[in-house]
């Protein structure tokens, strides 16, 4: 299953990758990368992090330069010095977070990169813009600030951009990420259009059902290299199952290997045995009305949540990224001041008491921004392992810090949970995200929690963490008749681990869904502000 | 009271308030163009003071003034490429860097001037002026306003230039998008670091520009220290302007009013202690700190320093 | 308890100690070349400092002297600075204090015991230091208002209203110069053996020890020290950063006042207007050169006390007038951040 000869004669051809290499210090991220991408084609590629797709990507889009190697487009050899040439030769590229400047609105966001020293052509940039629209049809306004857009019109926006110069190549980076079922689908139109309309669409993602539905052709990626692609024949040929079955041989190499990372790659687990339907007769364990905070600039403040949660319940919240989660999450864990409403957790009102007294009645919350929040970069493993706890009697008598205790409870927890790293006082940022994550699940640990919050848990992790992290949110994170709330824009991820699903948009709770069969149709409506049914 | 509102008070207050406005004025225009760009440019005090003495002794050797003007300028662009090429360039602290090239300016300065002139304080002649027909006859505002150094109309157009650029150039675009979403910038294929580089060479000439006219227009002497903290005042100004030049202005002549305000009731018969005349304009930032501080708003990329591939 | 333990620990060691005596040697370098541009002898000019600053009895003893002032707003500088706050307005904290200490004490003295006055001048003069960190300190906390610009502007402040108070309400109306009442030589901070140095010195290296091991050993420190490495991660651990910025700015800001109070008690005894020694940006760099540890500190602030006392003999010796010690700092400072610049640059080749 090598790649398939590489044809640069052939006129539909638009980029041809030879033997492209690029090594970093102690990795090489792409190694003797062959690949073919063609005019009028969807071409998804596919691996786990770390198995060289982004590096690929920078390399093609102008933000890296390869070590080894030869690139052709249109049949030309060339080289792609910088972000500029690559739009030159008409590369476009669309990355996973979003690279528009919020304070600029749409029109100069289109117009930035032509040379410094002249005044602005609107004129000319309405008119391409009018043209794309209509390609695109979509039907963004050109003089709002792109900062007020939602996320779905600003990635038509870039979109319009990678496409400025020409409609060679449109590399999607994780597109879908961000955007609600329905944003999917619709991005699904847009990209069909595109390539009828003659376009090379490389498409990068880590799920299989998408690259199934939109790829006229899939390569995976293992470890920098090609491991295997299907072409349009064996995809028609094959059924979704038998051609998931068959990228998932590539991306593991055995066959046989990884039967439940493979229901971890495919998201929406087809059983979901080992949750049990929680008891919501008597009084809920977490109660929240009229909960409203306030935001800074750029931040979506809550607007009146209200819900209800039993003990032992695994709660999920959905919705896309930016309609107030951040400061859901805040809230409950006392991070967060509400300018109104109130909080009741297990019958007693919490919304006035701050982090450390809510610590102590069991609220925990790991945060989505591990190294950004949850721990202190410069320190040791074993510090940011009893950061909640500073001055705490366990660690410091008299207000002294006993550095000797503090180093052992981190030896004693880094063996606990198998966090690999070489010592408990290494600096924190030397560790991989997998490693951090598991600091954080250790600090965040507790048998006799009433209330854990999960941010995003498995944002940016390789597969193998994934899986644990989700087990052990199923598992109901080792504190029985605790409420879990799981915050996350991986729908698939709610789905498998959640008893509910409440969805939250523009702070507010649109509605909360069954976690059962037919909850994506519903939670996509509520997730575009349909009210609840 | 009267002597408060009579044709020389008001005049002698306009005029100094345009005196000891426009070196804020220019400074805090460059230092608004780093800042848009997401460089903290607090070096700004040296780099006009730079100005003020390579100006200075441009003028008093060439007995030219624009020569002086032209002198300051460049020494502060000089003064701010060593700040671009360590700040921007290899991304070092810009605050470290920026008091060391204060404190370097402070002292380089005092050191030439005494090496050059001793103890003696030499002045440059008077300064020369550029009537405009038919306003500089005005009661009240004639003289003080009409009748003045080119430099103080160049500062005032200038102004209105950088409304322009700001909002009609890709020049202006560039700064925005570099102080606000580096990354973006980049990815559309303009160099960050020459976005930045530039703005941080346009506000050292400016800055400069600010200096040489304290030390030529506004004093015709130099002193050691003689900025006084003009720069940093320029740097409030620039931050609470949120990226508007009027704004610049406006703030600079107020400023200038609160200095000229002393020599005006001099002028007027009335006398207050120098020092405390010398608070005024600092317990004014603090008040407008304290007063305004919610609405000084910064680009997000500010102090940071870009390296592609880091988020 | 950020180090990690390096395997090649040798050159690592070596690398330790380049990193803090090239930055020096490369500003004395530059240094000497400037004076050579103005026809000085460089040669000349450092032996002499180091001759009046060290070898000399009375010179050596002067620069030990001038130590407890540096040393008390380097502790207050360790403090801030470890807990991300630029605490750039010493000057003014410090010259405000030492006003009203040289105000307070000789009009406390016929009620009280020396002793009793003192101690109550030195309570004074950390309140008042501690107050004129206040409004920044606010602005931070509340609006997060950049502290550099408010800080820096409460300086020029200060020292301006500490001229008005000197001028006027505590004006000594018996000299011809503008300058507060001066305290009997006597009645000054009481000297070591027969030296001429006084005992605010050991107050001070004592603080500098005791900031150290506030940082380093205490719930307090570490608290601060995770404001200062990333204030979002102190509020999701539940620190009160409003609280500590406060906290921080007012032991950094009471530490400088403190010194203003030890400076005129223990030297001067009284203050003239316009004096203004600015010590606050010359202990900048030393403390970054020291990267914020207490022991480096006192020996760079030593190194420096000798640069200063020596630079300020040169002055009326050798006509060079001390304003280049100011750029000697600058080039200390620049080339502190180049050779950190090169270092990282260095490690991340080594590393990952």
């Amino acid at each position: 299953m090598r790649s398939s000869s590489v044809n640069p004669d052939s006129h539909d051809v638009a980029i041809a990758l030879n033997g492209i290499t690029k090594r970093f210090p102690g990795v090489v991220a792409n190694d003797r990368i062959s690949l073919t991408f063609r005019r009028g084609e969807v071409h998804a590629l596919l691996g786990e992090n770390g198995a060289g797709k982004s590096t690929l990507i920078a390399i093609m889009s102008g933000m890296q330069r390869p070590d080894s190697g030869q690139i052709q487009v249109a049949g030309r050899s060339v080289r792609i010095t910088s972000p500029s040439a690559a739009l030159r030769l008409g590369i476009g590229t669309v990355y996973q977070h979003v690279l528009l400047v919020p304070s600029l609105t749409v029109l100069e966001n289109l117009m930035l990169g032509a040379p410094w020293w002249r005044p602005c052509n609107r004129t000319a940039t309405l008119k391409r813009f009018e043209e794309l629209s209509a390609l695109l049809s979509t039907n963004v306004a050109p003089d709002s600030l792109v900062g007020r857009l939602s996320l779905g019109q600003q990635q038509q926006v870039e979109i319009m951009r990678a496409l400025w110069h020409g409609e060679l190549v449109l590399i999607l980076d994780e597109p879908t990420s961000m955007l609600t079922p329905q944003g999917v689908a619709e991005l699904g139109v847009v990209v069909r259009r595109l390539r009828d309309h003659g376009v090379a669409v490389v498409f990068i993602t880590h799920k299989l059902k998408e690259a199934y539905d939109l790829a006229d052709r899939v390569s995976v990626l293992r470890l920098g290299r090609v491991v295997g692609e299907l072409g349009p024949e064996d995809l028609r040929a094959k059924s979704e199952l038998e051609a998931i079955d068959a990228v998932v041989a590539m991306m593991f190499g055995r066959e046989e290997e990884p039967e439940d990372l493979k229901t971890t790659l495919l998201g929406g687990a087809r059983e979901r045995d080992g949750l049990s339907v929680a008891e919501r007769s008597g009084e809920p364990a977490l109660s929240m009305r009229g909960c409203h905070s306030h935001g800074d600039p750029g931040e979506c403040p809550l607007a009146g949540v209200d819900l209800d949660v039993w003990p032992g319940e695994i709660l999920g919240i959905a919705g896309v990224d930016g309609n107030g989660q951040k400061h859901f999450a805040e809230a409950l864990a006392g991070q967060r001041r509400l300018s109104a409403g109130s909080i009741l957790l297990g019958g007693e009102a919490v919304e006035r008491t701050d982090v450390i007294q809510r610590r102590a009645r069991g609220v925990r919350y790991i945060t989505d921004e591990r190294l950004g929040e949850g721990t202190a970069a410069r320190h040791s493993v074993a510090t940011n392992l009893i950061l909640k706890e500073i001055g705490k009697s366990a660690f410091w008598r008299h207000g002294l810090t006993q550095w000797r205790q503090i180093n052992e409870h981190g030896r004693k927890m880094i063996a606990e949970h198998d966090i690999r790293a070489p010592s408990e006082r290494t600096t924190i940022e030397k560790l991989s995200g997998g490693n951090i994550q598991k600091v954080l699940l250790a600090r965040e640990w507790a048998p006799d929690a009433s209330l854990v919050i999960f941010n995003k848990p498995t944002y940016g992790l390789d597969l193998q963490t994934t899986k644990r992290a989700r087990d052990w949110i199923k598992s109901g994170a080792g504190a029985p008749g605790a409420v879990i709330i799981v915050i996350s824009n991986e729908l698939d991820e709610l789905i498998e681990v959640c008893h509910r699903i409440a969805v939250i948009d523009r702070g507010r709770i649109a509605g909360v869904v069954d976690a059962g069969d037919g909850a994506t149709s519903e939670i996509g409506r509520l997730m575009t502000g349909a009210e609840a049914a | 009271m009267d002597a408060l509102l009579t044709e020389v008070f008001i005049g002698s207050l306009i005029f100094g308030a345009v005196t000891a406005g426009v070196p804020l004025l220019l400074a805090g225009l460059g230092e608004q163009v780093s800042e848009k760009s997401g460089v903290l440019n607090i070096g700004l005090e040296g780099m006009m003071l730079i100005g003020a003495y390579a100006g200075f002794t441009a003028a008093y050797l060439s007995d030219s003034f624009l020569l002086g003007f032209l002198a300051g300028g460049f020494a502060g662009l000089a003064t701010a490429a060593l700040m671009a090429l360590l700040c921007v360039i290899l991304g070092m602290n810009q605050i470290v860097v920026g008091i060391a090239i204060t404190l370097g300016a402070e002292g380089l300065t005092a050191l030439l001037h005494h090496f050059q002139f001793s103890r003696s304080y030499p002045r440059l002649s008077k300064v020369e002026t550029w009537p405009i027909p038919g306003l500089s006859d005005l009661p009240y505002v004639g003289s003080a306003l009409f009748d003045r150094n080119v430099l103080i109309y160049f500062a005032i157009l200038l102004t209105v230039a950088m409304v322009w650029v700001f909002r009609r150039t890709h020049f202006g675009l560039n700064l925005q998008a570099a102080g606000d979403k580096p990354a973006a910038l980049d990815a559309t294929g303009v160099n960050v670091k020459a976005t930045r580089s530039a703005a941080v060479l346009i506000t050292g000439f400016l800055g400069g520009l600010g200096g040489a006219y304290m030390s030529t227009v506004g004093g015709g002497l130099f002193l050691p220290f003689m900025t006084g903290g003009a720069g940093f005042i320029a740097i409030v100004l620039a931050m609470l302007a949120r990226g508007h030049p009027l704004w610049v202005l406006v703030g600079a002549l107020l400023f200038g009013a609160s200095l000229s305000m002393a020599t005006a009731l001099q002028v007027a018969g009335v006398n207050i202690p120098t020092d405390v005349v010398q608070m005024l304009p600092f317990a004014m930032v603090i008040l407008v700190l304290v007063l305004f501080a919610r609405h000084s708003q910064l680009p997000p990329a500010l102090g940071i320093p870009y390296h592609r591939g880091e988020r | 308890m950020t180090d990690s333990s390096q395997p090649r620990w040798a050159p690592e060691a070596l690398h330790r100690v380049l990193r803090v005596l090239l930055p020096i040697l490369l500003a004395l370098g530059a240094g000497a070349v400037l004076l050579v541009i103005l026809g000085k002898d460089p040669l000349a000019y450092y032996g002499y400092v180091l001759k009046r600053g060290l070898y000399s009895p009375s010179g050596f003893e002067a620069s030990i002297t001038r130590m407890a002032p540096l040393l008390l707003i380097a502790a207050g500088l360790i403090v801030a600075f470890r807990a991300g706050l630029w605490n750039l307005g010493v000057d003014g904290q410090f010259l405000l204090a030492a006003v009203f200490v040289s105000a307070l004490t000789p009009a406390l003295l016929p009620f009280m015991p020396a002793i009793a006055a003192i101690v109550l001048a030195f309570l004074v003069a950390v309140a008042v230091g501690a107050a004129w960190s206040l409004i920044p300190a606010f602005l931070k906390a509340r609006h997060g208002i950049n502290e550099i610009i408010s800080t820096l502007m409460m300086s020029f402040l200060g020292v301006s209203f500490a001229n008005v108070l000197i001028k006027i309400p505590f004006n000594d109306p018996s000299t011809t110069v503008p300058q507060t009442a001066t305290l009997p030589v006597d009645d000054r901070l009481a000297r070591l053996g027969d030296s001429t140095v006084h005992w605010g010195v050991v107050l001070a290296v004592i603080m500098v020890v005791a900031v150290h091991y506030l940082m380093e050993r205490t719930s307090l420190g570490l608290k601060l020290q995770i404001v200062g490495t990333n204030p979002r991660t102190a509020i999701h651990c539940g620190l009160d950063v409003k609280r500590l910025t406060f906290v921080a700015f007012a032991i950094s800001a009471g530490l400088a006042g403190l010194a203003g109070a030890v400076d005129v008690l223990g030297v001067h005894g009284t203050i003239r207007a316009d004096w203004n020694p600015a010590y606050g940006i010359v202990v900048i760099p030393l403390v970054f050169l020291a990267r914020f540890n207490g022991f480096a500190v006192i020996a760079f602030v030593f190194f420096f006390a000798v640069l200063m006392i020596g630079g300020e003999s040169a002055a009326r010796r050798l006509g060079v007038p001390s304003f280049f010690v100011l750029v000697l700092v600058a080039l200390l400072m620049l080339f502190f951040a180049v050779i950190e610049f090169l270092d990282h640059a260095r490690r991340n080749r080594a590393g990952s």
